[in-house]
């Protein structure tokens, strides 16, 4: 898949902003005033921005609000009514926590749950692709929320809750890792059952049907960069997982713990980017690619 | 809306036979110029006299090579559209509504003033189907000419995708597959009519006809070849000489 920048901005941070805004839902840390102000600039910064990110891609964004309507079939309309209600149950507790100096405790657990929600429909868009076998597997969402939680408690503060979870991150990223490279050939689909062909002998993509480029091969049989993903991989997991631990482990300090978001968010951003540019669609079979 | 309907009155959709199709890439031709000028926006072209052309088409013609495990490989031209699938993902991936599938008739549209060019119908259509047109920002797709199909001011022998009607091979068949006596049943079901990725669950309408079992080439390859036999089987005379001199030589056979 073509790895757009839009698409890996959006998923990298606003799954960083409702990870944040997961744990200040549940008022970890217990801050009001100018402090829970902060957060929640920091948490509405990463996961609005993110949303803004994803409409570069369309086509006609000025249509964006009819994404609202289809929230019975496609898990895309309904990440935008999980996004809109997180955002606004948030906004509500975070009125009371910085103006009022109140923690309405079920507006936020409400809150956190629709934070969590919406991380969950973001990765079931991928997941429901049966095109596109190394998305189409229940270590998709396990991996999205991970990250979305270790990133929050990492950037809420939460040592505690940030060491377990960026393990559990660790761990599910090495096993999407694993499955995900076996996944297009454990999906039994080939150029053979592409072509209904296979049956006859071996199929071999003989003449493209165009000699130039289209909008199928530049969005889904992207390859340019595969020969480092290894490299990446290993940036990828020190950068997100590794780093930020051996940061935790030293004693507190400000500059340090920037340091352990930064670096996490370097990573994530590079798994992210793995995500996409190794994804590979079946159509590519058609074209001989896979 | 983008839920499926559970059920379909007709069915149609197009029969392709991969024994007859030649190739000639007309199919593709005609498809993009009927659907330029007419439903929807026009197909557009990216710099199409440059260096690096490109564009949208609803219809592509693939060739394959197909290499038994014994005897000689075999070339097929592989005609690829919409499919209009019954449990058509695109439709269901849709989250504002453009994308939808006629409950009158099974045919997969796009409806192009609610579409916001997301992609994420392409993404999930395993036959890349769907391109998005970069001069529009919207998604494109085979209609079965849904504008010439129920033309009544077009000739009877018109009132078929534009496809179908221009195949100089005949490869292209258009039908109802929902009454099992049309001549697209018929036709699948005497052939032998396949499913292309059946595997992902999208119960394809359009059906393809599998190449028919070329003859195969046994010892004799003419009826001629006996009188083609050679007449000695060891040189001698003149011959003789020249090949057992020439095989002497430096770098010769002995």
């Amino acid at each position: 898949m073509h790895p757009a920048p839009s698409v890996i901005v959006f998923t990298t941070l606003s799954g960083l902003g409702f990870g944040l805004l997961f744990f200040l839902g549940l008022g970890l840390p217990d801050v009001t005033g100018w402090v829970a102000f902060t957060f929640f600039a920091i948490a509405y910064a990463l996961a609005v921005g993110g949303l803004m990110a994803s409409t570069f891609h369309l086509g006609h964004p000025e249509r964006a609000m009819k994404a609202f309507t289809q929230w019975r079939s496609s898990w895309l309309s309904r990440e935008g009514w999980c996004a809109v209600i997180a955002l606004v149950l948030m906004g509500l507790y975070a009125l009371g926590v910085v103006f009022l100096g109140q923690r309405w405790g079920l507006l936020g657990l409400l809150g956190s749950v629709f934070s969590a929600l919406t991380v969950f429909t973001t990765s079931m868009i991928y997941t429901q692709l049966r095109t596109i076998p190394r998305w189409n597997m229940k270590l998709t969402p396990a991996m999205f929320l991970s990250f979305s939680l270790a990133g929050g408690a990492l950037l809420a503060g939460q040592v505690g809750f940030a060491f377990p979870l960026l393990l559990i991150a660790a761990l599910v990223q090495l096993g999407y890792w694993q499955m995900g490279d076996r996944a297009l050939a454990a999906s039994g689909t080939d150029l053979g059952t592409a072509t209904g062909l296979g049956a006859r002998g071996r199929v071999r993509a003989f003449e493209p049907p165009h000699t130039g480029t289209n909008y199928l091969l530049r969005e889904f049989v992207h390859v340019v960069g595969r020969k480092h993903s290894d490299r990446l991989r290993i940036i990828a997991f020190g950068l997100a997982f590794v780093l930020p631990a051996l940061l935790l482990l030293l004693p507190f300090n400000h500059l340090f713990a920037l340091m352990a978001v930064l670096s996490h968010l370097a990573g994530v951003a590079t798994s992210r980017w793995l995500f996409f540019a190794q994804a590979e669609h079946v159509v590519g079979l058609y074209y001989g690619k896979r | 809306m983008t839920e499926l309907p559970t059920n379909t009155k007709r069915k149609m959709g197009l029969v392709i036979d991969l024994d007859t199709c030649v190739g000639c890439h007309a199919c593709v031709i005609s498809c993009k110029g009927w659907n330029t000028e007419n439903y929807g926006a026009p197909l557009s072209d990216q710099d199409p006299y440059g260096a690096d052309p490109s564009g949208t088409f609803l219809n592509r013609v693939h060739s394959y090579e197909v290499q038994p495990e014994s005897g000689p490989a075999q070339l097929i031209h592989f005609p690829k559209s919409c499919l209009h699938c019954e449990d058509a993902p695109c439709v269901t991936v849709c989250p504002t509504g453009a994308s939808y599938k006629r409950v009158e008739d099974g045919i997969v549209l796009v409806n192009e003033s609610d579409c916001i060019g997301c992609g994420l119908c392409a993404w999930s259509c395993p036959y890349g189907a769907r391109e998005l047109d970069q001069a529009e920002g919207v998604m494109k797709k085979c209609t079965l000419c849904v504008d010439r199909i129920y033309n009544d001011n077009l000739p009877e022998e018109d009132r078929v995708p534009s496809c179908v009607r221009t195949c100089p091979a005949g490869a292209r068949h258009f039908g109802d597959f929902a009454d099992p006596d049309s001549n697209v049943s018929k036709l699948s079901a005497e052939r032998g009519g396949m499913d292309l990725m059946p595997e992902m669950g999208t119960k394809p309408v359009n059906k393809y006809l599998p190449p028919r079992p070329k003859d195969q080439i046994d010892e004799q390859i003419d009826i001629l070849a006996p009188l083609l036999a050679p007449v000695a089987d060891e040189a001698s005379g003149f011959l003789g000489w020249l090949d057992k001199a020439l095989d002497k030589m430096p770098g010769g056979s002995r």
